[in-house]
């Protein structure tokens, strides 16, 4: 039998039992907890890394970036060869992608059809799916016998002989696949995709009222986008290189499987190399002593502080282009 | 008009050819850079798919491993191995993932909001190598190479892609759910849960199959916590397998025969990464034309 | 002002549009030449008829102005001008328009020279983010390499033209997103004629200023129509009467579609229209 009186209402009480009883103070703090683990993660990264860093730190202070040495028996390490190693082949991969990513970026901006747009767009970011060691088997039995032992090959002969002109130290042989060349040209292919999809997304926030007065003054659509819509997105866009930058610098399977891992200091593109990330991966099954672990997690240490740095100042690049207008227009309607 | 500058119009005849050839080659190289981006993605999947497909079999996906004398075995203790560390990944990413982006969703201006959101931006760009050395010095040290380890590892790599999936999801649930939830007198946490997650969930699942694609294919911060083996294992606390780890180890392995297997493991794991992401992207759009 | 012939349309639903040669009687009285020639030109959207059918010269050297509720299809209409509904990819238009008896969208026509000649100015200003004097060279220098000289000439020029010259003389370097909104506009107004436009196109060009910015732009119209034939979109009357020298008045039908219901002398259509729907919307009886 329904009841056909009223139900007493909840008789009062205070304020924080009734959150208590609701749920909500367990609720808070649950949430808050788990946003603070995220905090907490990553202060904790840097912090272990900078503790158990300890020893080669003290030892050498920063003579460690500059020594070119890595002589692990004779307890000499020098993370010189991994930087310069890391430098090069992210500047080779950033040279090839920029220009190729950000033509696709326009491409798909401004000229694709809608349609076509989200699907390539898709398979352009699927670059990005495919794992870093995938990417290196590729390397080895794919990429560089087929493509790049022909390309280095052509390079040395025409380039990189000291007896013949021009001769460009940067090319000089010998040449033998895996080279800072190799792992600099599949690490653009695995940066492309954000270069092009972070432009992608600038160049759709410039406000169609930027295109159209250029047009409307009789530009062609190339000048309307060469000379108004890229550099009203620059900043934006420079977020987009560093954020690559930035994945470039950690990539550690594919650059390991053909990078050719000898840690030395060379001056030429066609030499194998060594990184950062690489060293880390390939010597830690080796390292004994506590001052060799020391110094591949001190070499760990220095990636992280560069990625958050380089991170830091691509977030604020790219958010300072969104922030600057408030309505985003495309090219083609 | 008859002003000197009008006449300077129409006597450059040559520069308008100019200007109009500029416009025509400048459009079509980026159309052009648009089909170079997309060689290399053709080409590895052939790769893979021609490479992998000849040494693929049913008994090499159950069977585990063997060494080479005896024919190479299969990689069902690396499947299983995977699916642990990743599934364990997954129940620690999720719950966290999701609270965060409650949180975030709730104090989108606070200090603490931003600073979440900016947390969550860097972790996604920590090189995930650095991601294994942190929990080595946080686990490993202690107490060895384990699979809890390397189900660590990823579930920290899982976290911001959780998040940031989720936050958005929630952020497009339309505010008057919310309302008149609060409105009825039902309480934070219930509305959340109750109101605003069913509507987000589809957001969470792709979320969950984008972050899942993201670490199956991970090895290197697996190198210094899980390890990898070559026995079938469950044991959490001790070194476990996992496919991207034994691709790893047979592609560098000078024996053809490894060579061979290592192609069968790409192509495992990109069939797995490559459904995850359609059909990720797939669900999005489905549910986007639910939603008009 | 031209002997004023009184075309309009009986008052019906669906009417018949304006022809060319109705309206032409009207300026060859007083020997004006037509720059454009609109002949029975209709815009769509994809299946939608957006402007329907419309006829109607605009005379060299005098400002054209077209009125008419919102929504009705003026912006359209004069975005057809300088061919900018191109960019919308299911715009389509049937019919002719004619600038000094050429066909404007004839195969073989350049659209990007067309834009040069038929200029256009923005409701909401926009200025490039680029200095001053960049905002106002860009458009000569798309077209030739020119000495610096001649190019601050012409800066100067422009910018004396739109009236803006003695308030920006010492900060030509500093950002054109740095001046006040009316000022903002006179820059793209400079802009626009630094590239020797024949037609001026500009659409609702005042609806995001001030009172006091409208002035000096109304003042500046006045002074442009000597050297330059001026269309102008407004859905304020009382500018149109002041600054327009032929108005054209547009209505929405039934059928969603933009029609021109009646084309005369401003002078006549504000004091003695001859279509009962204008004289309604110019009393402000509704619109």
């Amino acid at each position: 039998m329904i009841s056909t009186q009223p139900r007493a209402l909840r008789p009062a009480s205070s304020p924080v039992v009734r959150a208590l009883q609701h749920g909500d103070i367990p609720y808070r703090g649950v949430i808050a907890l788990s946003a603070l683990a995220i905090l907490g993660l990553v202060v904790g990264v840097g912090v272990m890394l900078w503790i158990y860093s300890e020893p080669t730190r003290v030892a050498a202070g920063w003579s460690f970036v500059v020594e070119t040495a890595w002589n692990p028996v004779g307890e000499v390490f020098g993370a010189a060869p991994f930087i310069l190693g890391t430098l090069n082949t992210s500047l080779v991969a950033l040279i090839v992608a920029f220009p190729l990513g950000l033509g696709v970026a326009i491409f798909l901006a401004e000229l694709c059809p809608i349609r076509l747009r989200a699907l390539l767009g898709f398979m352009v970011e699927l670059l990005a799916a495919i794992p870093s060691v995938v990417y290196g088997a590729w390397g080895i039995f794919v990429f560089i016998p087929a493509f790049v032992q022909p390309l280095g090959d052509f390079l040395m002969n025409t380039f990189g002989n000291p007896s013949r002109f021009p001769f460009l130290p940067i090319l000089k042989g010998p040449f033998f696949g895996a080279s800072t060349l190799a792992a600099g040209l599949i690490l653009a292919v695995m940066i492309l995709p954000t270069i092009s999809a972070i432009s992608r997304d600038v160049l759709l926030a410039v406000p169609r009222a930027q295109r159209e007065a250029a047009l409307a003054l009789g530009s062609t659509r190339w000048e309307t986008i060469w000379q108004v819509v890229l550099p009203y997105g620059l900043s934006g866009i420079l977020g987009g290189i560093i954020l690559g930058l930035g994945r470039a610098l950690g990539e550690t399977m594919a650059v390991t499987m053909v990078i050719g891992n000898v840690a030395q200091v060379s001056a030429s593109l066609l030499s194998p190399g060594y990184s950062m990330a690489s060293v880390i991966a390939n010597e830690w099954g080796e390292s004994r002593t506590p001052m060799y672990a020391s110094a591949l997690i001190e070499i760990g240490l220095l990636l992280f502080v560069t990625s958050l740095l380089l991170n830091i100042v691509a977030r604020l690049l790219v958010w300072s282009v969104s922030r600057r207008n408030p309505d985003a227009g495309g090219g083609r309607a | 008009m008859s002003t000197p500058a009008a006449r300077r119009w129409t006597g450059a005849a040559a520069r308008e050819r100019k200007r109009r050839l500029v416009n025509i080659l400048m459009l079509g190289l980026t159309g052009l850079a648009t089909l170079l981006a997309l060689v290399p993605l053709a080409w590895i999947l052939a790769e893979v798919v021609a490479r992998g497909s000849s040494a693929l079999s049913v008994e090499f996906l159950t069977q585990t491993f063997k060494p080479t004398s005896l024919g190479g075995g299969g990689i069902w203790h690396a499947i299983v191995g995977t699916a642990i560390l990743v599934g364990l990944a997954s129940l620690l990413a999720v719950p966290v993932g999701i609270l965060a982006a409650f949180y975030v969703v709730a104090h989108p201006n606070s200090a603490m909001g931003l600073a979440v959101r900016f947390g969550t931006d860097v972790l996604s760009g920590l090189p995930s190598i650095v991601v294994g050395l942190f929990i080595y010095t946080v686990l490993v040290i202690e107490r060895g190479y384990s699979a809890w380890a390397g189900s660590l590892a990823l579930a920290i790599l899982m976290l911001p892609v959780v998040v940031r999936t989720t936050e958005e999801m929630l952020k497009l649930t339309p505010q008057s759910l919310r309302e008149a939830s609060l409105g009825l007198g039902a309480p934070e946490w219930k509305t959340t849960f109750s109101v605003m997650l069913p509507a987000a969930l589809t957001g969470v699942v792709t979320g969950l199959m984008l972050a899942v694609a993201r670490v199956s294919g991970e090895t290197a911060p697996l190198l210094f916590t899980a390890l990898g083996s070559n026995n079938l294992s469950v044991a959490l606390d001790k070194p476990m397998a996992s496919l991207p780890l034994t691709l790893f180890k047979y592609a560098v392995d000078p024996s053809k025969t490894r060579n061979a297997q290592a192609w069968a493991i790409a192509l495992v794991i990109i069939v797995l990464v490559l459904a995850l992401n359609v059909g990720a992207r797939l669900i999005a759009m489905w549910r986007s034309r639910m939603m008009r | 002002m031209g002997q004023s012939v009184s075309v309009t349309l009986p008052v019906g639903v669906v009417a018949p549009p304006l022809s060319v040669a109705s309206t032409a009687v009207l300026g060859a009285a007083s020997g004006l030449s037509a720059k454009m020639k609109l002949d029975r030109m209709s815009v769509y959207y994809g299946a939608f008829l957006a402007v329907a059918e419309v006829s109607l010269p605009v005379y060299a050297h005098q400002i054209t102005a077209i009125i008419g509720p919102s929504g009705c299809g003026k912006s359209t209409l004069l975005r057809a001008l300088n061919r900018m509904n191109d960019l919308i990819s299911r715009a389509r238009l049937t019919g002719k328009i004619w600038l000094d008896g050429e066909d404007i969208y004839a195969p073989q026509v350049d659209v990007v020279d067309i834009r040069r000649r038929v200029g256009m100015v923005f409701q909401r200003p926009n200025p490039f983010p680029k200095s001053i004097y960049d905002n106002v060279a860009y458009g000569p220098r798309l077209y030739d390499r020119i000495p610096k000289s001649e190019l601050d000439e012409m800066v100067e020029r422009s910018l004396r033209r739109a009236a803006l010259w003695d308030e920006v003389k010492d900060k030509l370097k500093e950002s054109g997103l740095a001046l006040s909104g009316g000022q903002q506009q006179r820059l793209c107004i400079a802009r626009a004629i630094a590239v020797e436009p024949e037609v001026i196109l500009m659409d609702e060009p005042c609806s995001a200023l001030d009172p006091v910015a409208t002035l000096k732009i109304e003042e500046l119209m006045q002074e442009l129509e000597t050297d330059y034939t001026i269309v102008i979109v407004t859905h304020n009357m009382q500018q149109a009467a002041r600054v327009s020298d032929y108005t054209a008045m547009m209505m929405m039908r039934p059928d969603r579609a933009g029609q021109v219901i009646e084309f005369d002398v401003t002078a006549k259509i504000f004091t003695r229209p001859g279509d009962k729907r204008t004289e309604d919307y110019v009393t402000g009886r509704f619109g």
